[in-house]
């Protein structure tokens, strides 16, 4: 049977009430300092009040009440996948750089919430080489990826396996999701992945083979085209790309890598809005966890500015649209 | 054997039934729309009520449908009158349009409720204006009501 989310339509319309609109973003970002702008947000309810007001607590609050809510509202949460797949792997990427180092530091601080996988069973099963207690899928990219950092000590070719099989497990369960918000999210994830990772081993001068190994595999772009362009530059990207579904970005590539992301969580942000209308779907509910996503990653950016006296018109740059 | 009065009693019962079942489908899912307004904000409690009930009236149509019928058949008062097959099918026939339309009417009413509600919860002084919206769906049932009971006092 066809699950209903009519009542947890309702309830995230009401929690839409307390996004950050972009008139509320231009406040925060004329604040005149940092703690100024902290301030401003814990007056609209960031954070949590037994907590200090500092921009970790604040944001990481925000991100666990997210879950927290669409948890009261949701049985299954598998539906999000797409979304928490990401956490997983970046718990993974940290259980594996902790395990390796021997640096004496507490787990905890290194994991985020809001994955898959408790963060304390990753760390269990690199510790004890273990990993038939992670989910297929990630068991084979961790032994990978540990093998590989333990036998050539190269930290960057760990962060690459692990970050394609984020995308991998994220396009994965992107094509598995019954919604198109869930899925466009999870195609768009790695189609700006991809290009973002084209760009930048071409900026750097890899080699074929490892952009070939970087490169996460997705219908939407012909992998082994845009590795060879990759080879040629940005330019050639930009041209690989303007024959594709993502002539726009090529355009957006162009003017600054800032206003190439910024184009792809805009591009997000437009195909959710029209969610706003559905009140029957996952769709709402869906929408409404990347506009928190969005809302935090923006309100990050801010922060981080007004701690380092950076110019507002810089940030201006790189944030993005609002849902509400 | 006539069977005129099984034909009218069957129009009473799809009456009741048919626009019954609309309802309940129409304010249950106006209701979870409703509890979820509630939840995140108890004081539109009377607003999101109202859109809730709006879907309910084509129950009543319902019933008062196969009221009349059954009052007009004998059956209410426990003598039913003896009745043609062509008799008692027009009973029938007559009682279709509130079955039919009930039904189909309250589950749209109830999926624009359920819209109206997220107005309400978005701009709670636009309550007015988002009443507006379910309340159209009601003309429908309204008609169809009309000529159930024109037909049903007309035989």
């Amino acid at each position: 049977m066809k699950k209903d989310y009519t009542f947890a339509v309702a309830r995230i319309r009401g929690r839409e009430m307390s996004l950050l609109s972009n008139a509320a973003m231009e406040q925060l970002l004329a604040s005149k300092s940092y703690d100024e702008a902290l301030h401003f947000l814990a007056d609209k309810g960031w954070g949590r009040s037994d907590e200090r007001l500092t921009a970790d607590n604040l944001l990481q609050a925000e991100t666990e009440k997210t879950w927290e809510t669409i948890g009261e509202m949701v049985d299954d949460m598998s539906v999000f996948d797409v979304y928490r797949l990401s956490d997983d792997y970046h718990n993974l990427k940290a259980a594996i750089k902790l395990c390796y180092t021997g640096a004496n530091m507490d787990p905890e601080r290194l994991f985020v919430a809001g994955g898959t996988v408790e963060p304390e069973r990753i760390y269990k099963a690199i510790r004890e080489k273990d990993y038939s207690l992670l989910p297929e899928g990630m068991s084979a990219y961790a032994a990978e990826a540990y093998d590989t950092l333990l036998h050539t000590g190269d930290g960057q070719l760990c962060d690459v396996i692990l970050d394609r099989g984020a995308l991998e497990a994220t396009y994965a369960a992107g094509k598995k999701a019954d919604n198109e918000v869930l899925r466009l999210y999870a195609t768009l994830t790695v189609v700006a992945a991809n290009i973002k990772i084209a760009v930048r081993c071409g900026q750097t001068g890899k080699s074929l083979e490892f952009i070939r190994r970087a490169l996460a595999d997705c219908q939407e772009l012909n992998t082994e085209a845009l590795a060879l362009a990759a080879l040629g530059g940005m330019e050639s990207v930009v041209e690989y790309l303007a024959g594709t579904d993502y002539a726009d970005a090529a355009e957006a590539l162009k003017e600054s890598p800032a206003a190439f992301e910024r184009w792809c969580d805009n591009l997000i942000i437009r195909h959710m809005k029209p969610q706003k209308t559905n009140p029957f779907t996952i769709g709402p509910l869906a929408a409404y966890i990347l506009a928190r996503q969005n809302e935090i990653k923006c309100v990050r950016m801010v922060l981080s500015a007004k701690l380092n006296g950076l110019p507002d018109d810089m940030i201006r740059e790189r944030l993005r649209e609002m849902y509400v | 054997m006539e069977l005129g009065l099984v034909y009218a009693l069957t129009g009473a019962a799809l009456a009741s039934l048919l626009a019954g079942i609309g309802s309940a489908i129409g304010v249950g899912l106006a209701g979870r729309a409703a509890a979820g307004a509630v939840a995140e904000n108890p004081d539109l409690f009377s607003k999101v009520l109202i859109l809730q009930l709006l879907p309910g009236t084509q129950g009543i149509y319902g019933l008062l449908v196969a009221f009349v019928t059954l009052s007009q058949t004998g059956l209410l008062g426990g003598n039913p009158v003896a009745m043609s097959n062509a008799t008692g099918l027009m009973y029938l026939a007559a009682c279709l349009p509130i079955a039919i339309v009930g039904l189909i009417s309250a589950i749209h009413q109830g999926k624009t409720s359920v819209a109206s509600i997220g107005v309400v919860i978005k701009k709670p002084d636009q309550f007015g204006k988002a009443m507006l919206f379910p309340a159209m769906v009601e003309t429908y049932a309204i008609l169809a009501l009309l000529i159930s009971i024109l037909a049903i006092f007309a035989l």
